[in-house]
């Protein structure tokens, strides 16, 4: 046994504190510089929607189809109901997809297929929506020989499907087991039990899903461009071309005329609180159904 | 209370056939969403086999001449372009993505941290068109005085070279494509990497305060290095949105297709021209846009895998 | 009540030994004390008003049941408590004299000299051994091979791990079993050579093997630095300490020599715990 040692330090005395707390100091600072840089586009971009679409924004815009720029303009009504049938029928499609793929990975987990379909189902969500839109243009426009609001629906199906999957997967997991042990011990078949007990305790996390997956897929133009194509008309026949709100947008912001170029602001500020809401409801539900 | 117990009441059969009719019905929706995106891959590629086909894989892939009326198209402008502004725009990104994270976890109080989570949602779901307009309407005439301004002090230092390099300055171009891909990309990365910074086990950061650690030592030290999968994860997935970005940018960057491209002026990526030139396009330049599209989507499918092929390399839970 | 026992004078030779027998001439001078010190979280009272001396180059063992307020006190001692903002420290604890507390004292400063191995072992684990070891050298600025590699041996050596890892020093901290990687985090607090070693029921997660070999190691480990550790195993308290000081609710009970806390206690609380009665 030793003596207590006190061996001469193998580090300055000070152990460089003033250095480094100074350093300290000015990551703190870099770091706040920074997140205001991330927040900046926020200020900006939705600061640009909100204050140019509302004054863009009037009665005209919901109520009036396409007018050409000699007869008034019009409004964009060709635009939204398109976007709302189109995103409807996309949701009752990728709808039942995204339910299924949740249903499978959340209530049958030793399923063999379930790691492919996650795989699957992550390359989905990473992939553009460009080639969604592509596919389907190859698939159901080219034998056609037309674009239409079903084959831009069809894109739009395509973009939900991981959404609306995911979130189902992630709310199914969270009703407790007891639910289902109520349910088989009452000699009820699974089939009976997951579609009466369990997907019923999960219904404000599934509408969540759907409601981001019908959000994210209206502020969504590439794909429809291929396969929507696009129209001046109000129409509520999917079998013709259908305009879109997104690609109202698009259009109208290369177009010189201010006028088309307000219309465009409108239109964003309208997909911007659709996107806002949904986000928020989101967040609503969630936390009442966490809590 | 009933007197039959109740198995008895619901034939074996119905239940029988009921969970395997209702399996199944569940088992093909599955195997139906497994088979669009291998239909996706499928349909690109043979839409694509005739320009790959005509002018050959590498000859496509390295074509620098797109060109409807000779019938001439080669990816190379396209291809070149889109990994540029993609590089360019994470390399914007990181570092205010990363700061952000770590504020909201390390530094934040509860209330400012959920906050700027809200606003990192909201920024991430902005629809594409609505950052393009934008872009297009606002930030180019901005950038282009900026840009002027530049040019014409390099002009007048008759540093040709430099002039040459920058291009010319008309707002639109590649400089404001590589911004706004930024902005869209920081909120991807930054909330993969504060998920990342959040998971990291306060016995880490307790064991670097023990030994005297300042705070910014113990992230450095302690925090960061746990969370590199998750925050490497996110550089990637944010790469990969870049790369497929196409609305935003086909309105900002100009689309043009001859190289070389310049850091003000005008570009195209591989998203934007697909756009741009599908218009009218017909036989083997609309072959050409598809092929275009399967390249597309080999390059995002593999940094999808790689994304998470790192998450599981990396974190120290995969690793564990 | 709030009296507490008295704190022992320092006595003269061999009227106080320490555990293994040999009598002890030197006279006892706290290298810590700590003079009315109270946490509290918000309104509630963690732990109440300590007077407590830490001996130099001696154990001291801080045990009682659960909830007592023993891990809050230690805590106290290397301000672990500033990270949290509901925590409030009053009153004072001294290192060598001067008041860890006092306004201008800078934090970071007073964890490098008190050191603290946790209840759960904690190695980096991107890190190999060698680098967890060094961690708090480099952070100080240490960049010499030369000066690193014999703080390596040396920290290694005290926390009787270096036999065993020497060979392999750039291996991953994690490959190494539960026991040694808790030595290995005994030897990352030791390489910064603190004054005092703060240790928080280090042997709590391990097998009966590896709390045999750090208690082993405690015993030599004391003539290097003062420790002071948090226990809820009485026997490991009675194995390896020199001095005891017993919780109860937040307030401390009774201090004492170990031997003589434990045989002939002089709180009657105290005795309730220790044979048993409770807790």
């Amino acid at each position: 046994m030793s003596a207590p040692v006190q061996s001469p330090r193998s580090f300055p005395a000070d152990g460089n504190l003033r250095r480094r707390q100074l350093w300290n100091r000015v990551m703190l600072v870099l770091l706040v510089l920074g997140s205001l840089i991330v927040v900046a586009p926020l200020v900006l971009v939705l600061g640009a929607v909100v204050m140019k679409g509302i004054a863009a924004i009037n009665l005209a815009f919901f109520l009036e189809p396409f007018r050409p720029l000699d007869e008034g303009g019009g409004g964009l009504a060709h635009a939204i109901v398109g976007t709302l049938l189109m995103n409807l029928l996309a949701l009752l499609i990728g709808g039942v997809l995204g339910l299924a793929g949740g249903i499978l990975l959340s209530e049958y987990p030793d399923h063999p297929i379930n790691p492919t379909l996650r795989v699957i189902s992550d390359l989905l969500n990473g992939l553009p929506a460009l080639l969604k839109g592509l596919v389907v243009y190859a698939v159901v426009v080219i034998p056609t020989g037309q674009f239409s609001g079903y084959a831009g629906a069809l894109a739009l199906a395509l973009i939900m499907v991981p959404i609306v999957l995911r979130a189902t997967e992630g709310v199914l997991k969270l009703v407790p087991w007891s639910v289902r042990e109520a349910g088989l011990a009452l000699g009820l078949p699974r089939w009976r039990v997951i579609l009466s007990l369990v997907l019923p305790a999960a219904t404000s996390g599934v509408i969540t899903g759907l409601m981001l997956g019908f959000a994210r897929a209206a502020g969504e133009a590439a794909p429809l461009y291929f396969t929507a194509g696009g129209s001046q008309l109000l129409t509520f026949n999917l079998s013709q071309q259908v305009e879109s709100l997104a690609l109202s947008i698009y259009k109208y912001a290369n177009e010189p005329s201010p006028l088309r170029q307000e219309q465009a602001w409108a239109a964003s500020l309208v997909l911007t609180l659709l996107v806002l809401a949904a986000s928020l409801l989101a967040r609503w539900a969630t936390r009442r159904w966490t809590s | 209370m009933t007197a039959r117990p109740p198995e008895a009441r619901i034939s074996p059969l119905y239940r029988a056939l009921g969970d395997r009719l209702f399996v199944g019905v569940v088992l093909a929706l599955c195997l139906l969403i497994i088979g669009i995106v291998v239909l996706i891959g499928w349909q690109l590629a043979a839409n694509g086999s005739r320009a790959f086909a005509a002018f050959g894989l590498l000859g496509f892939l390295g074509g620098t001449t797109w060109d409807p009326v000779a019938n001439i198209f080669g990816a190379w402008p396209f291809i070149l372009g889109t990994l540029i502004t993609s590089v360019a725009a994470l390399a914007l990104a990181f570092f205010p993505a990363l700061a952000v994270a770590i504020f909201a976890v390390e530094y934040a109080p509860r209330w400012l941290g959920n906050v700027l989570q809200y606003a990192l949602e909201l920024l991430a779901s902005l629809p594409s068109v609505i950052y393009g307009l934008w872009g297009l309407l606002v930030l180019a005439p901005a950038v282009r005085g900026v840009q002027q301004a530049i040019v014409g002090w390099a002009f007048e230092r008759e540093m040709d070279w430099l002039v040459q390099i920058l291009g010319v300055p008309i707002g639109i171009g590649m400089t404001t494509a590589v911004i706004v891909l930024a902005v869209m990309v920081i909120p991807y990365a930054a909330s993969l990497a504060k998920d990342s910074i959040a998971l990291v086990p306060s016995t880490q950061r307790e064991a670097a305060y023990g030994l005297g650690a300042t705070k910014w030592e113990v992230i450095r030290n302690a925090v960061l290095p746990y969370a590199r999968g998750g925050i490497l994860a996110g550089v990637i997935l944010g790469f990969t949105r870049a790369l497929g970005e196409t609305m935003a940018v086909v309105l900002v960057i100009g689309n043009n297709k001859n190289l070389p491209f310049t850091v003000f002026g005008s570009a195209t990526t591989i998203p934007s021209a697909i756009v741009n030139e599908f218009g009218e396009a017909q036989g083997l330049q609309l072959s050409s846009l598809l092929a275009l599209g399967f390249i597309l989507f080999i390059l995002s499918g593999a940094m999808n895998l790689l994304a998470a092929w790192i998450v599981k390399r990396m974190s120290v839970e995969g690793r564990l | 009540m709030d009296e507490q026992k008295t704190v022992l004078t320092p006595p003269t030779s061999g009227s106080s030994a320490s555990p293994n027998g040999t009598p002890d001439s030197s006279p006892l001078k706290p290298r810590m004390e700590t003079r009315g010190l109270s946490v509290y979280y918000g309104k509630k009272v963690g732990v109440g008003n300590v007077t407590l001396p830490i001996y130099a180059n001696k154990i001291t063992a801080l045990i009682g049941p659960s909830g007592c307020g023993k891990t809050t006190f230690l805590r106290a001692l290397n301000r672990m408590h500033d990270l949290t903002p509901i925590a409030r420290v009053e009153g004072e604890a001294l290192l060598d004299g001067k008041n860890i507390y006092a306004p201008g004292v800078d934090p970071v400063e007073v964890r490098r000299k008190i050191g603290m191995v946790f209840q759960k072992p904690n190695p980096f684990p991107t890190l190999t051994i060698y680098d967890n070891v060094v961690a708090g050298l480099k952070l100080l600025g240490v960049r010499r091979k030369d000066v690193l590699d014999e703080a390596v041996e040396r920290s290694l050596a005290q926390a009787a791990l270096w036999d065993e890892v020497k060979d392999r020093l750039r291996a991953p901290g994690m490959s190494l079993s539960g026991g040694q990687q808790q030595r290995l985090c005994i030897a990352r607090a030791l390489a910064v050579e603190p004054e005092v070693l703060l240790m928080d029921e280090p042997t709590s997660a391990l097998d009966p093997i590896s709390t045999q070999a750090i208690e082993d190691l405690m015993s030599d480990l004391k003539n290097h630095v003062t420790i002071a550790i948090v226990t809820h195993n009485m026997q490991q308290a009675a194995r390896v300490s020199d001095f005891t000081a017993y919780f109860l609710l937040g307030e401390l009970v009774e201090f004492g020599p170990t031997n003589q806390l434990f045989t002939n206690p002089k709180d009657p609380r105290t005795e309730a715990y220790i044979t048993g009665r409770f807790g």
